[in-house]
């Protein structure tokens, strides 16, 4: 909790579901992403479209789903159509506008591992793997990015490309003819960043209240740059900040609820 | 020339008739036994719902070995199965424990080696889902465009890229699944063994029409589906095996029948953290229970203990 009276993961969440225009229709990773999306549903974008890579179309949950394939999901969604189907009609198809991701490292061109840290024959930590993100990352509108800022999370180089941002940055993805524009922003508990117009590599163009430059830079591996004209991120507003400890709070007691 | 009429003297047949041969009703131990081979390809599928945790606890019983294991999202259910040593390969595309962290089951296998080697051939779920839709298909593999760029198709020889042959594009393509036996639960079944599954679906079709041999648990067997138009039925002519097993997929959940519980799963994470604390909870709940009833009976035994 800061002296402000909301935590750095409260920021960061609210911070990323403002990104989330009202009507667009989103493809939604489980974990924070979840959570900003659905919180974006519960405040400014009502009719947003919430597609989960286990079916549910349109869904609606009354609590965050704890997995990616949550009954709740299935009984609030417009329609459930089975899992190839997500990813042939509706994400290749070009029905998705946003791609909301987490991930365990990114590079200074925003892109993804999720696969493993160290040798990926002698694995020294290893991850859960892809599950959607190579094919969202590639064919979404574009991607919004939602990990905390750590060094070990903000790395010079990753042990391995999962899903692809913008590569070796400047038009790479337009020269591999990626269909979608890639991320377009990456939200952190310290800071928001963006791709540079040109060059692609991620800038810090707003500092969430409280937070300094150099906190920044010593949550970054690489020479991380900012913008000429640093944003601050607006506070919570009280709507947002007693939204989501709402949902969080019900989340947790419908999550714990059921015995063995 | 007059043409000769030639009157059939039977109404034309083929000489083998698919529908002939209906799944048997019969127990998940029988199944597994008649069905399931050391060494087969398996796939077990279920995203997060209607997983066929009593068919796996089976096959763990049962003891098979050199299993190459297939599924988008290996979950307890495959944690399980690789800590008992059944497993040579796992085939997957993404491994963790849902809303709880690593399947330390897995990684240890991965990591160390431990209790075996464990070869991975990893996706993502776009690819292997379509690698099922292709392997229903009997097509040699499924394309998508996806992959520029990434590190996957680096460590994955089942992934290519080609060229299409009418624009030119360069496409990933993904060698199709086709298992020798594929395992899933549902929620009903009638008495010819035509199975009615509803909710989240995953790839569970696709699993099933992919497959040699199709085993199927169901929460019951009831005498009229009363299905709808368009539901998801898989005709008895499709399996092999129904077996009732109500509550197959806890600790998962069945549409319409039982939530998810998800204080297992949490629970699961202590147990798998250590080799030692694992084998007892295999051996307690599993290899020295008889089925999956009495596995839920020692499991709330065990609870009601560890409850504080």
């Amino acid at each position: 909790m800061t002296p402000a009276g909301y935590s750095t993961i409260e920021i960061m969440t609210i911070a990323a579901a403002r990104l989330l225009k009202n009507g667009a229709v989103c493809f939604v990773g489980i974990g924070l992403p979840s959570t900003a999306a659905n919180l974006a549903r519960l405040t400014h974008a009502p009719d947003i479209v919430l597609i989960y890579e286990s079916g549910p179309i349109g869904a609606k949950p009354p609590v965050l789903p704890l997995s990616i394939g949550d009954g709740n999901l299935a009984e609030t969604a417009d329609t459930v159509v089975s899992t190839p189907e997500i990813f042939r009609y509706w994400l290749q198809g070009g029905r998705v506008d946003v791609g909301f991701l987490g991930a365990a490292q990114i590079d200074r061109f925003a892109n993804i591992n999720t696969t493993v840290i160290g040798d990926y024959k002698k694995p020294g930590t290893r991850l859960p793997g892809a599950g959607g993100a190579p094919e969202i990352a590639s064919c979404a509108g574009e991607v919004v990015l939602v990990l905390k800022q750590a060094a070990r999370a903000f790395v010079k180089k990753l042990d391995f490309v999962t899903s692809v941002g913008h590569l070796d940055g400047g038009d790479a993805r337009g020269r591999l003819r990626l269909p979608g524009k890639g991320p377009v922003a990456v939200v952190t508990d310290l800071c928001l960043m963006e791709p540079h117009p040109v060059t692609k590599e991620l800038t810090v163009t707003q500092l969430h209240p409280g937070v300094d430059r150099e906190q920044v830079r010593k949550a970054t591996e690489w020479n991380i740059s900012f913008a000429a004209e640093l944003k601050k991120t607006a506070a919570p507003t009280e709507t947002e900040l007693a939204t989501l400890r709402d949902l969080e709070r019900r989340s947790k007691e419908a999550h714990g609820s059921t015995a063995s | 020339m007059e043409s000769e009429t030639v009157e059939l003297k039977y109404p034309v047949q083929p000489v083998f008739s698919q529908a002939d041969l209906m799944a048997d009703i019969t127990t998940i131990r029988e199944a597994i036994a008649g069905l399931l081979r050391d060494g087969d390809v398996v796939a077990m599928e279920g995203f997060t719902h209607l997983i066929p945790f009593a068919a796996g606890h089976e096959i763990i019983r049962q003891r098979r070995k050199n299993l190459t294991l297939v599924r988008m999202t290996p979950d307890v259910i495959y944690d399980q199965l690789i800590g008992a040593g059944c497993a040579k390969k796992l085939i997957f595309s993404w491994g963790g424990n849902p809303g709880v962290g690593s399947l330390h089951r897995l990684r240890d296998a991965v990591e160390h080696d431990w209790p075996a080697a464990l070869e991975i051939q990893e996706h993502g779920h776009g690819d292997l889902s379509n690698a099922y839709v292709a392997g229903a298909s009997k097509l040699p593999f499924a394309v998508l465009r996806a992959y520029a760029g990434s590190d996957l198709p680096k460590y994955n020889d089942q992934i290519k890229f080609i060229d299409c042959p009418f624009t030119g594009e360069t496409l990933a393509a993904v060698r199709s699944i086709q298992p020798d036996v594929t395992v899933i639960h549902a929620q009903k079944a009638d008495g010819k063994g035509n199975v009615l599954l509803w909710g989240i679906l995953g790839v569970q079709k696709e699993a099933v029409l992919a497959a040699k041999k199709a085993i199927v648990t169901v929460e019951e067997i009831v005498d009229d589906l009363k299905a709808w138009p368009n539901a998801c039925i898989l005709p008895s002519w499709t399996l092999s095996a129904v077996c009732c097993v109500p509550g197959g997929a806890f600790p998962s959940y069945a549409h319409g029948y039982y939530q998810r519980d998800n204080r297992f799963y949490q629970a699961w994470d202590l147990i798998a953290r250590d080799r030692d604390a694992f084998r007892d909870w295999i051996r307690t709940h599993i290899l020295d229970t008889d089925n999956f009833e009495d596995f839920r009976r020692v499991l709330r035994e065990s609870s009601a203990r560890s409850a504080p």
